[in-house]
C-alpha cells in the first residue's frame, strides 16, 4: 500500500511543474501570443528560487523569487514583441537560449550547495489517514496551488468577462481593436502571468522536486508544456489530464527500467511522449470543438494603425 | 428630414485631414449629418470614405481638422471614446468573432457589466421588435454573412447609438435580405437616429437617403440630393466623368456549340467545420458565352472555384471537363495547359505574391503555360521577355501605378485587379474562370474588366463568373445560375432572369425543383 501511495505521489511532483507552465502559457496562447520561451523563463525561476532560498535561508522567499524572475523576464519577450511587434517564435526561441545561458552563469556559485525544500503540507489527524490522507492533505503547497490555478483559469476564461475578452483578442486583434479593446494591455498582462506561471514551474523544480541547482534542470519540461497546450487544443482540464499522464507514464517507465523489464530503455523513455500524444489526440478527435477553441491569431504580430 | 430643433447638427465635421506616407487619404473633409436623416457617403475605390469613418470611429487618427458633436469639438481618440459619445458603426469586413457565440459576441461591445445571459435575452428581445431574428446561442462561423450582419446591427443598436455608421451594408445581402435592413433603417430614422449609409450601390442611395457627401481623390466635390439625382448623374460626381456603359453583343447558335467546360455530378466534403460541403453541380459553359453564378457569399463559391480551378483535385476526374478532356485529376498547371485560366477571390496572397513585382507575379502564374517564351534553355528566366508581356497587359488594361514595375501590394485593389484580370486575357484562353471580378474595385475599372470578360466569351471563349454583385451578373452574362448551400440551380437565360426571381433561389427558394423538395420533406 505505501508503495502504490509514493507512486502516486511522485506522479504528482512529476505532473506538477508542467500543469503550472501549461497553464500559464495556455492563458498566453488564449490572448492569441505565441512565447516559445516557457523552458528559458522556467529555468530563470529554477536559478531565481534556490538562489534567493540560498541567500535568505527561506524557501518561501525562494518561491516569491521564483515567480518574479519568470515575471521580469517574461515582461522582456513582451515589450519585444508586443511594444516593438518582432516575430513571436524568434523573439521566443531567444528567450529560452537567454534564459539556459543566463541562470547557467548567475548559478555557478549554487552548484553542489545544500538546498531547502519547501515543507509539505502536515495537517494533524487528516494526514494521517491512511492512503488518502497523505495524497490530499500531505503534499507540497505547490501542489495545492497548481490545482487551484486550473480551477481558476477555467473559471476566468469561460466564466468571467473579462475571460471572454482575452479570448476574443486570441480570435481575432483586429476585431478586438474595432471594438475598442484595449489588445496591447491583455497582452501584456497574459504574457506577464504566463512569465509568471513558468517561473512558479522552475521553482517547484529547484525547491521541491529536486531542492539543489543543476544547471539546465528544466530539462526540456518548457517543451513538453508548450506542446501539451497544443495537444490539449487550448483547454485547461485537457492540459491537467495531459500533464498527468505524462507524470504517471514517466514515473511508470523508471520503474519499469528499475525492474529490468526486457525492453529497450530508450523506448521505455520514449513512452511518456508517445502516450501524452496519443491520449491527448484521441480526445481532441472532435474537430470542430477544436476549430472553436484554437485562438486563429495566434502568433501574427499585432500593429493597430493610427 | 433636416430636423435641427436646436440649430446644430448631430455631427459636424471641418478640414479633416488624413495623410498616409505621401498620399492625402482624406483632404479637408467638412461634413454635416443632422439628427433623423439619412446621410450617403459616395465615392469610388480608395476615394477616402473608409479612412474617414474610420476618423469618425476613432480607429485612426486624424492629422488635423476638427470634430464637432452636438456643437462640441470632441477628439475620438479611440472606438471606445466613439461608442461614449454615442457613436455606432457596421463594418464591410465584419469585426465578429467566428469562434464565439452571437450573445459572446454582443457581450464583447458591452461594457456594463451585465451577465451574458441577460445579454441573450435582450438581443433576442430587440432582434424580434426590429424584424431580425437571431439565436444568441448560435455560433457565429455558422452562420450566413447576412445573419452575421444582423448580430452586427443589433449589437450596435444595444449601444443605444446617436448616430450608425454603416459601411457597404447591402454588399453582402440578397435583395430580400437588403429590403429588410431599408425597412430597419427607416425605422430608426422615424426614432430620430442620424445614419452615415456608405455604398456604391447608387439605386439604392436614391431610395433611402436624404443627403449625400461625395468624395473623389480625399475631396468632397459636391453635396446633393440623391432623391433628384439620376443613378448616372451621381455616378458621374463620384468618376469625376461619364463612366462607359457595358456592351453585350447577343450571341447566336449557343444551343449547339461546343461546351469548353463541363461540371458533372461534383461534389465535396467540407474540408473544415465551417465550409460548405458541394452537392452533385452540373454545368456546361459553351464556347462564346458568359455564365454568371450568383449567391450569397460563404455558399459554397469558394469551394465550388477550388474544385474547378484545381486546387483541390476531384476523387473523379470525369467531374471537371476542359475543352473535351477529363480534368478533374489534373493540378492547376494541368488545367492551364489545357487551356483554362482562373481568378482567384482574394487578389493579394492568392492571386498575387504581395512583396512580388508585377512581373514576376506573372511568371508566376504563366512560367508553364508560356514556359518556351518566358524560360529559356537550363531554366534561366527571359527578363526581357517577361518585362514585355508585363507591359502590353499593362496597357491593354490601362493598369495605374506609381514605378515601372511595382510590387503587387504597391497597387490599389482595382489596378492590381485589372493586371490579375489582363495576366490570364493576355493568354487568350479559352476556358476563364473568375471569382468575384470587380469586387472593391472602383466604377471605371470595373467596367473595363467587365467588357473585357464579354469580349473574351465573343471571341470564342467559356467565360464562368462567380459573383455577389447581381448587376454585375446582370451585366454580363448570357445565363444565370445560383449557388445555394453548396447545390447549383440550372442556368437562367438573361432574357427570363429577375432580380427577383433570382434573389429567391439566393434565399433558398428552389422553384426549379419543386417536386425534389417535397420528396425530401
Amino acid at each position: 500500500m505505501d508503495i502504490t501511495v509514493n507512486i502516486l505521489l511522485t506522479i504528482a511532483t512529476a505532473a506538477t511543474p508542467l500543469l503550472i507552465a501549461a497553464i500559464g502559457e495556455l492563458v498566453v496562447e488564449r490572448s492569441g501570443v505565441l512565447n516559445l520561451g516557457v523552458e528559458g523563463m522556467m529555468i530563470m525561476g529554477a536559478v531565481g528560487g534556490f538562489g534567493a532560498t540560498y541567500l535568505t535561508g527561506s524557501p518561501w522567499i525562494g518561491l516569491l523569487a521564483a515567480i518574479a524572475m519568470g515575471a521580469v523576464f517574461s515582461l522582456l519577450f513582451a515589450v519585444m514583441t508586443l511594444s516593438l511587434a518582432t516575430n513571436q517564435v524568434a523573439t521566443g526561441l531567444s528567450l529560452t537560449l537567454l534564459g539556459l545561458g543566463l541562470s547557467g552563469m548567475m548559478g555557478t556559485s549554487f552548484v553542489g550547495q545544500p538546498g531547502e525544500r519547501l515543507p509539505n503540507l502536515y495537517i494533524p489527524g487528516l494526514t494521517e489517514i491512511p492512503v488518502v490522507g497523505r495524497l490530499l492533505f500531505g503534499q507540497d503547497p505547490i501542489f495545492y496551488i497548481s490545482i487551484a490555478l486550473t480551477a481558476a483559469v477555467m473559471w476566468f476564461l469561460f466564466k468571467t468577462r473579462t475571460g471572454l475578452t482575452l479570448r476574443s483578442i486570441g480570435d481575432s486583434h483586429t476585431s478586438a481593436h474595432a471594438l475598442g479593446i484595449k489588445v496591447i494591455r491583455y497582452r501584456y498582462l497574459a504574457v506577464i502571468f504566463g512569465g509568471a506561471c513558468a517561473g512558479l514551474a522552475g521553482g517547484h523544480l529547484s525547491l521541491v522536486y529536486t531542492p539543489q541547482w543543476v544547471e539546465n534542470m528544466s530539462a526540456g519540461r518548457g517543451w513538453i508544456a508548450l506542446a501539451l497546450v497544443v495537444f490539449a487544443s487550448w483547454r485547461p482540464w485537457r492540459v491537467l489530464a495531459g500533464a498527468y499522464i505524462f507524470g504517471a507514464v514517466w514515473i511508470g517507465q523508471l520503474h519499469a527500467q528499475a525492474f529490468g523489464i526486457p525492453v529497450p530503455s530508450q523506448f521505455l523513455s520514449s513512452l511518456p511522449y508517445l502516450a501524452t500524444v496519443v491520449v491527448l489526440v484521441l480526445i481532441s478527435r472532435n474537430k470542430r470543438l477544436t476549430m472553436m477553441n484554437t485562438p486563429a491569431s495566434l502568433g501574427q504580430p499585432f500593429v493597430p494603425d493610427r | 428630414m433636416s430636423a435641427n430643433q436646436d440649430g446644430t447638427n448631430l455631427l459636424e465635421v471641418r478640414g479633416l485631414t488624413k495623410i498616409f506616407g505621401t498620399l492625402t487619404a482624406c483632404d479637408h473633409i467638412d461634413l454635416d449629418i443632422a439628427r433623423g436623416e439619412i446621410h450617403a457617403l459616395l465615392g469610388e475605390n480608395g476615394a477616402g470614405k473608409s479612412t474617414l469613418v474610420k476618423m469618425l470611429f476613432g480607429s485612426l487618427e486624424p492629422n488635423a481638422g476638427e470634430i464637432f458633436w452636438n456643437g462640441q469639438a470632441v477628439r475620438i481618440s479611440s472606438p471606445g471614446v466613439a461608442k461614449k459619445l454615442g457613436i455606432g458603426m457596421v463594418f464591410q469586413h465584419f469585426s465578429l468573432f467566428e469562434a464565439l457565440t452571437a450573445a459572446e459576441n454582443i457581450a464583447l461591445s458591452l461594457d456594463d457589466g451585465s451577465p451574458i445571459s441577460s445579454i441573450a435575452a435582450k438581443a433576442r428581445a430587440l432582434s424580434f421588435s426590429y424584424g431580425l431574428p437571431l439565436d444568441p446561442e448560435s455560433l457565429v462561423g455558422d452562420l450566413s454573412v447576412g445573419e452575421r450582419q444582423r448580430i452586427e446591427i443589433i449589437r450596435c443598436l444595444l449601444q443605444t447609438p446617436q448616430l450608425i455608421i454603416l459601411d457597404e451594408p447591402t454588399s453582402v445581402l440578397t435583395p430580400q435580405e437588403a429590403d429588410k435592413l431599408f425597412e430597419t433603417l427607416e425605422r430608426l430614422r422615424s426614432e430620430g437616429k442620424s445614419i452615415l449609409y456608405i455604398s456604391h450601390r447608387l439605386e439604392e442611395v436614391k431610395r433611402i437617403c436624404d443627403r449625400a457627401t461625395v468624395l473623389r481623390h480625399g475631396k468632397v466635390v459636391g453635396h446633393c440630393n440623391p432623391r433628384e439625382e439620376t443613378a448616372s448623374s451621381l455616378a458621374r460626381m463620384m468618376v469625376g466623368n461619364e463612366v462607359q456603359a457595358v456592351v453585350r453583343a447577343p450571341v447566336e447558335g449557343i444551343a449547339t456549340a461546343l461546351p469548353l467546360l463541363e461540371i458533372r455530378n461534383l461534389s465535396r466534403k467540407p474540408a473544415t467545420p465551417f465550409s460548405i460541403p458541394l452537392k452533385g453541380i452540373n454545368l456546361n459553359v459553351r464556347a462564346g458565352e458568359v455564365i454568371g453564378i450568383a449567391g450569397v457569399a460563404g455558399n459554397g463559391q469558394g469551394e465550388f472555384f477550388e474544385s474547378v480551378s484545381g486546387e483541390v483535385l476531384q476523387q473523379d476526374a470525369v467531374s471537371v471537363r476542359i475543352r473535351g478532356r477529363d480534368a478533374g485529376g489534373l493540378t492547376i498547371t494541368g488545367r492551364r495547359l489545357l487551356g483554362a485560366a482562373f481568378v482567384p477571390e482574394e487578389r493579394l496572397g492568392h492571386g498575387a505574391a504581395p512583396r512580388m513585382k508585377l512581373s514576376e507575379n506573372l511568371l508566376l502564374s504563366r512560367h508553364a503555360t508560356d514556359g518556351k517564351a518566358f524560360v529559356g534553355s537550363g531554366g534561366m528566366v527571359k527578363s526581357a521577355a517577361i518585362q514585355a508581356a508585363s507591359q502590353r497587359i499593362i496597357e491593354a488594361m490601362d493598369v495605374r501605378k506609381s514605378a515601372p514595375d511595382p510590387e503587387a501590394a504597391a497597387l490599389s485593389g482595382g489596378n492590381l485587379q485589372k493586371f490579375i484580370v489582363g495576366r490570364e486575357l493576355d493568354r487568350r484562353p479559352s476556358v476563364m474562370v473568375v471569382n468575384q471580378p470587380t469586387w472593391g474595385v472602383d466604377a471605371g475599372a470595373a467596367a473595363h474588366i467587365r467588357q473585357a470578360l464579354i469580349e473574351l466569351s465573343r471571341s470564342g471563349s467559356a467565360v464562368l463568373v462567380i459573383s455577389q454583385d447581381l448587376d454585375e451578373l446582370f451585366e454580363i452574362s448570357d445565363a444565370i445560375a445560383v449557388m445555394h448551400n453548396g447545390e447549383l440551380s440550372k442556368p437562367m437565360p438573361i432574357a427570363e432572369a429577375t432580380f427577383e426571381k433570382v434573389g429567391l433561389l439566393m434565399g433558398g427558394a428552389e422553384p426549379g425543383h419543386a417536386e425534389h423538395t417535397l420528396e425530401t420533406a
